[in-house]
C-alpha cells in the first residue's frame, strides 16, 4: 500500500507513544487534525497491510525480572526450517534470525528465571543435536528504541 | 514488585489494543477493573520504567527499511562505556549491548543497524567503527526472518 502523508504523520507519532487516555483515538485525532472514527480507520488499514505490527506496551524484561540472553549457533544449511520449528516453538524465543555467517542462526531466550532460561538452552541443543552454540547475555544495556522514521519514505516496500 | 491486579492488566497490555473508542474500557472489563485503574497502571508503569513504552510497533521491512546487520566490535574493555555510548548515539542504531566475550569469540559490544539498503547499512557501520577507532568488527546481515513476537510476560503464574 501506499502511504500518504497523514499515514506517515500517524505512525510516526504512535509509535512515540499512544496517549494513555479514556479516548485515545480521539486524542491522536485532536493531535493531526482527524476525526476518532478517521484515525481508527487508518490503523485499522495499517494492521491490516502488516505495516502495525502491535500497538501496546513494550516492557524492559530486566526491570521485569527476566533474564535474557542472545544465542549463535551454527546450523546446516539443510536443517535450518526443522532446527527453527524446535526453536521457534518456544514462547521465551522472540527473535530468530538467519544472518550472514558461519554462526548462522542468531535468536533471543527470555525467561522469568536464569534457571529456566538455561534449562531451555540446554533443551534445544538436546533436540536439535547441535552443541555448537553461544550463549551471549548482555552485560549492559546502551540503547534499545526500535522506532523508524517514516517521514521520508514516500512508499510502504510491497513484498 | 507487581501486584497480581497489575500483572493482569500487563498481560491485556502486552497484546494489541482494542481498536474501539475506549480501549481501555474493553481491557477493564476483561480484568475486572475499573477504566480508571487500568489507566493508572499504565502510567505508573512507565513511570517506574517497568515499561519502555506505550505505542506502536512496525513491521520495519514494510516501512523500506529492508536491511539489517547485527554488528560486534572487539571494544578495549576499559573504554566499553564511553564507546557504547557513542555507538548508542546514531540514529541508526536500535538496540546496543555490551557482552562477555566467549573463548575464541573476542566480540564485546554489539549493535543492531537498520538501514534501507545494505549498502547504507555498510557506510552507517564503517563511519562508526571509524568514529570509535576499532576495525576488529564482524558485520552480520540478515538474510532471513524466522521469528519476530512479543515477549508474554507471567504466563505461568
Amino acid at each position: 500500500m501506499q502511504l500518504d502523508s497523514i499515514d506517515r504523520q500517524l505512525l510516526n507519532l504512535i509509535q512515540k507513544q499512544i496517549p494513555v487516555s479514556s479516548r485515545p483515538y480521539a486524542d491522536i485525532g485532536a493531535e493531526l487534525g482527524l476525526t476518532e472514527a478517521e484515525v481508527i480507520s487508518r490503523i485499522e488499514r495499517l494492521k491490516k497491510s502488516h505495516i502495525i505490527r502491535r500497538m501496546g506496551g513494550f516492557f524492559d524484561s530486566r526491570k521485569m525480572g527476566y533474564a535474557g540472553t542472545l544465542c549463535a549457533m551454527r546450523v546446516p544449511e539443510a536443517r535450518i526450517e526443522e532446527v527453527a520449528g524446535i526453536i521457534n516453538g518456544y514462547y521465551q524465543v522472540t527473535h530468530n534470525y538467519i544472518r550472514d555467517y558461519e554462526y548462522n542462526m542468531w535468536f533471543t531466550v527470555l525467561a522469568p528465571t536464569p534457571e529456566q532460561r538455561n534449562r531451555i538452552i540446554e533443551e534445544i541443543k538436546n533436540r536439535t543435536g547441535i552443541g555448537d552454540l553461544m550463549s551471549l547475555p548482555a552485560k549492559r544495556l546502551f540503547k534499545i528504541s526500535v522506532k523508524f522514521d517514516v517521514s521520508e519514505v514516500g512508499h510502504a516496500n510491497r513484498e | 514488585m507487581l501486584t497480581a491486579s497489575e500483572k493482569r492488566i500487563i498481560r491485556e497490555i502486552q497484546n494489541d489494543l482494542p481498536l474501539s473508542e475506549r480501549p481501555f474500557a474493553e481491557i477493564a472489563d476483561r480484568t475486572g477493573v475499573t477504566e480508571e485503574e487500568v489507566l493508572q497502571t499504565v502510567d505508573s508503569l512507565l513511570q517506574r520504567g517497568l515499561m519502555r513504552r506505550f505505542g506502536a510497533a512496525l513491521r520495519h521491512t514494510r516501512v523500506g527499511y529492508k536491511a539489517n546487520a547485527l554488528v560486534v566490535w572487539r571494544a578495549p574493555e576499559d573504554r566499553v562505556e564511553e564507546i557504547g555510548t557513542r555507538v548508542a548515539s546514531y540514529r541508526e542504531v536500535t538496540h546496543c549491548y555490551q557482552r562477555e566475550p566467549l573463548p575464541g569469540w573476542p566480540y564485546n559490544l554489539y549493535a543492531m543497524v537498520h538501514k534501507h539498503t545494505q549498502a547504507e547499512c555498510l557506510e552507517v557501520i564503517r563511519s562508526i567503527s571509524k568514529e570509535i577507532e576499532i576495525d576488529d568488527y564482524l558485520m552480520l546481515f540478515s538474510t532471513r526472518e524466522l521469528k519476530r513476537a512479543s515477549m508474554l510476560y507471567f504466563v505461568e503464574d
